[in-house]
């Protein structure tokens, strides 16, 4: 028998004025997570008579921030735009290499070098594009070919660190002002120039576009083959940026250096932390950045609080999946409310 | 935005073919500011690819177009636009999490010193909507907080800011709800005071009438007739459309005897969205379920079908009380529900008609039951489904055969209550006929059939006995062949009526 337990709601109560549906907004979530983080490892850490956000503390979340934040930053713009780039790692050692190798130790071939490094991010950048766009591989096979590819040519020519970076160079690793490293306000300026050409520029609406519904985004008039390529190029490139960083900060290059730190998961993983759909067409360069923080921020907890190793990983694996499922609730919760209205 | 001038398009003597199939044939066509011209016919009369020349997606075999006298060719979209004619396509074209300014203009944002100008976009948006009467719109939303209707206003103002005088609607209401028409309607009827010449593609016989100036029928590529709406009647519409006269639309309703037990009875059943619900279903027997969109018409459907479960009361199938809250379970007693978002509750797109057919059986019986897929063809030939064969993917099939794809999933686990949403929305003439026919002969075999529609015609034809909601709850009963004023009043709560 079905006869169930009373429910008092009437049938007209069900829809909410849309006034108190009002929500934070995802990126403003992410930094109020930052913030919780911030406390509960200061408490933590606190409690063992350590300070977390000391002089070395900052530094240590910044620096672990920086070449992660460019990745990011670049895979921000291939998942906005509906792609996705698996190839980041390997290009990072493999512009480590070129930017080291080609400085040779001698002044006068840093700017060479750097530029040497960013051409051949932009072509692997354009490889992964055009094989998206004309061989029509779906982007996670196609980035994926082209991951192995670079894999294949780093394992076949070095067996470890190359080239060398003059000193001069270095300091762009190490260089700070009080607790903040250059380099991370660099990364931080690379993260404003990305936030501005998204948020304000016709390539920039179109990458959101795209991502969105590419059929709309085509019948709108929109070249979508060129946005997608145009991500893909952009990408690289701030992956090749990471690269010349690091080869600043280790002194050579260095073959794996992009895959030993996972930068391909991880800048995935700090984008979809930031707030970015996996699917495309919402999200953005403040969300990432935010994500990159909250990952460098608990590897920096963890350091100090002398975690082992397979439990960090427990834990960031949590809260990327929490992160993920809140997302999804909330968007179930939107779809619904629009459903209603 | 210039208004007062006419524009006039002229199609003389369209034809195109298709891999050798002709699908227009010499079809004249003509469009004046001002007018609403419509185009009826089934399903492959040519209707979409009239529009689709007239758009330049399609390039004519032969045949001109004339845009104020002057001829003109139309290599492709952009041409067209350039003419001043855009398309409201049957699915939308906007993104979501895009504000509405940013979908008008997308692909042609305005640009200053290097950035999009974002004040300029959203208050020539805003005058735009303004000059449709349209201020409730704010520009700067994003379109998914809008309503359907709302967004529908947004592909209009969007077609519009190309500064379009040719306007191409391929079944507008196709996706709104009922108060959303009447706000379509009188939107057209500003556009036409504006000076908009508005070709209007739709298969709702009503809204030809209520809104048209001017009718074209065409039928397998040909234009039957073009006459003002006036001097036409809706038994002349549908002759010229099926080429032959129907007679009474509907089959045979059930004699008294041909019923049987009672299949589906709620004793109180309620849930969040419907209360108080007391009503039988006999084997042999078709009950119309009317009411207005938000009723709680389709909430009755989902609840017994356990989507979202009847929180009150008691459900009794075949006489015994069961208390379904997941759909299998409802599907193993027996009952199958036909859901009116086809495309998206109803068929894996992407699979072949046969997966399609077999989803249910499959999915919800065990062993031997589910593996019997002999029968498949029969099945498909017993609901007349039209495709190149069982391994077509069923997106590429017309709304017709997909509907019946959907009767056949259900058919195939020999269901003893069958709950019918909207079951011809968007479906040509042919095609709701043989829907209509499917579901009296299953009817005859002792299924009970509960049907909801919109359709007022549809539902009072088809019905033998009407049940009329209102805000969540029964508002009364109708005997068979009641009017369509009956069913209104008692569904806009007005009505006086035996409460069952």
């Amino acid at each position: 028998m079905s006869t169930l337990q009373e429910n008092t709601v009437p049938a007209t109560s069900r829809a909410t004025p849309p006034a108190a549906r009002r929500r934070l907004h995802p990126t403003a979530i992410v930094y109020l997570a930052l913030v919780a983080l911030l406390v509960v490892g200061s408490v933590l850490v606190g409690l063992r008579g350590e300070v977390l956000l000391d002089q070395t503390g900052i530094l240590n979340i910044l620096t672990r921030a920086t070449a992660l934040g460019l990745v990011a930053i670049g895979q921000t713009m291939v998942i906005l735009t509906g792609s996705l780039d698996l190839s980041v790692a390997y290009l990072v050692g493999l512009t480590s290499l070129i930017a080291a190798e080609t400085m040779a130790g001698q002044d006068g071939m840093v700017l060479p070098g750097v530029l040497l490094a960013l051409a051949v991010a932009a072509g692997v950048g354009l490889v992964n594009g055009l094989v998206i766009t004309v061989l029509k591989a779906h982007a996670f096979i196609a980035t994926l070919g082209v991951a192995l590819i670079l894999r294949g040519y780093l394992e076949d020519n070095y067996t470890g660190p190359a080239g060398d970076v003059p000193r001069a160079f270095q300091h762009l690793g190490y260089d700070r002002i009080g607790p903040i490293p250059v380099a991370a306000l660099l990364m931080l300026a690379v993260a404003a120039l990305c936030w501005w050409y998204l948020k304000r520029t016709r390539p920039g609406y179109h990458m959101y576009a795209v991502g969105g519904d590419i059929e709309v985004a085509r019948l709108s008039g929109v070249r979508t083959r060129r946005t997608i390529v145009t991500a893909h190029v952009l990408c690289s490139v701030a992956a090749g940026l990471a690269g010349i960083y690091l080869a600043s900060r280790l002194g050579s290059g260095a073959p794996y250096v992009g895959t030993e730190a996972g930068y391909d998961l991880e800048s995935i993983a700090a984008v979809v932390l930031g707030g970015t759909l996996l699917a495309g067409g919402r999200g953005g360069i403040a969300g990432t950045i935010g994500g990159v923080l909250i990952l460098a921020t608990l590897d920096t907890i963890f350091d100090a609080l002398e975690v082992n190793p397979f439990f960090k990983d427990v834990v960031r694996g949590v809260v990327l999946v929490t992160a993920v499922a809140l997302y999804a609730r909330r968007m179930a919760a939107n779809r619904a409310h629009g459903r209603l209205s | 935005m210039t208004t007062g001038t006419t524009t006039s398009v002229r199609l003389t003597g369209i034809s195109k073919s298709f891999l050798g199939v002709p699908v227009l044939r010499g079809v004249d066509l003509q469009l004046r500011g001002g007018e609403v011209h419509a185009v009826m016919g089934e399903n492959g009369a040519g209707k979409s690819t009239l529009l689709k020349v007239l758009a330049g997606v399609h390039r004519p075999d032969s045949g001109r177009i004339e845009v104020d006298g002057g001829e003109v060719s139309f290599a492709g979209p952009s041409d067209a636009q350039r003419a001043g004619i855009a398309i409201i396509h049957q699915e939308f074209t906007l993104l979501p999490h895009r504000s509405v300014a940013e979908n008008v203009y997308l692909g042609r944002e305005p640009v200053r010193r290097m950035q999009v100008d974002q004040r300029r976009m959203e208050a020539d948006t805003r005058e735009l909507l303004d000059w449709l009467g349209e201020d409730g719109i704010d520009p700067t939303v994003p379109v998914s907080s809008l309503s359907v209707a709302q967004r529908q206003v947004v592909e209009i103002v969007k077609a519009l800011s190309t500064d379009a005088r040719v306007l191409g609607m391929d079944e507008p209401t196709a996706a709104l709800a009922d108060h959303e028409v009447e706000l379509l309607y009188d939107l057209v009827r500003r556009l036409r005071e504006r000076g908009i010449a508005i070709l209007y593609v739709s298969h709702r016989m009503r809204e030809v009438f209520d809104l048209s100036d001017r009718i074209t029928v065409l039928k397998d590529g040909q234009l039957v007739t073009c006459a003002p709406t006036s001097e036409l009647t809706s038994e002349d519409l549908v002759r010229h459309m099926v080429g032959r006269d129907l007679g009474e639309y509907y089959p045979d309703r059930a004699a008294p005897d041909d019923l049987g037990p009672v299949r589906l009875a709620l004793r109180g059943a309620g849930n969040a969205r419907v209360r108080d619900l007391n009503l039988e279903v006999r084997a042999g027997e078709i009950v119309g379920l009317a009411g207005l969109q938000g009723s709680g018409r389709s909430a009755v459907a989902r609840a017994v079908f356990g989507v979202e479960p009847f929180t009150r009361g008691a459900m009794e199938v075949d006489g015994a009380a069961h208390r379904v809250t997941r759909p299998r379970t409802a599907v193993r007693l027996g009952i199958a529900l036909v859901t009116e978002d086809r495309k998206g509750d109803g068929l894996a797109l992407r699979q072949s008609v046969r997966d399609n057919a077999l989803l249910v059986r499959r999915a919800a019986l065990r062993g031997a039951r589910s593996r019997a897929k002999s029968d498949v063809s029969a099945l498909l030939d017993k609901v007349t489904v039209v495709a190149r064969g069982e391994h077509q993917e069923v997106r590429f099939l017309s709304g017709g055969n997909q509907q019946k794809v959907v009767l056949a999933k259900w058919l195939a686990v020999e269901p003893m209550v069958l709950l019918v949403d909207e079951p011809t929305r968007g479906i040509d003439v042919g095609a709701k006929r043989a829907v209509h026919e499917l579901l009296r002969d299953l009817a005859k075999r002792g299924v009970a059939v509960l049907m909801i529609s919109s359709e007022l015609p549809e539902l009072i034809g088809m019905s033998d006995r009407i049940l009329v909601m209102h805000d969540g709850a029964l508002a009364g009963e109708l005997p068979a062949g009641a009017s369509e004023g009956a069913v209104m009043a008692l569904a806009t709560g007005h009505g006086i009526g035996d409460v069952a």
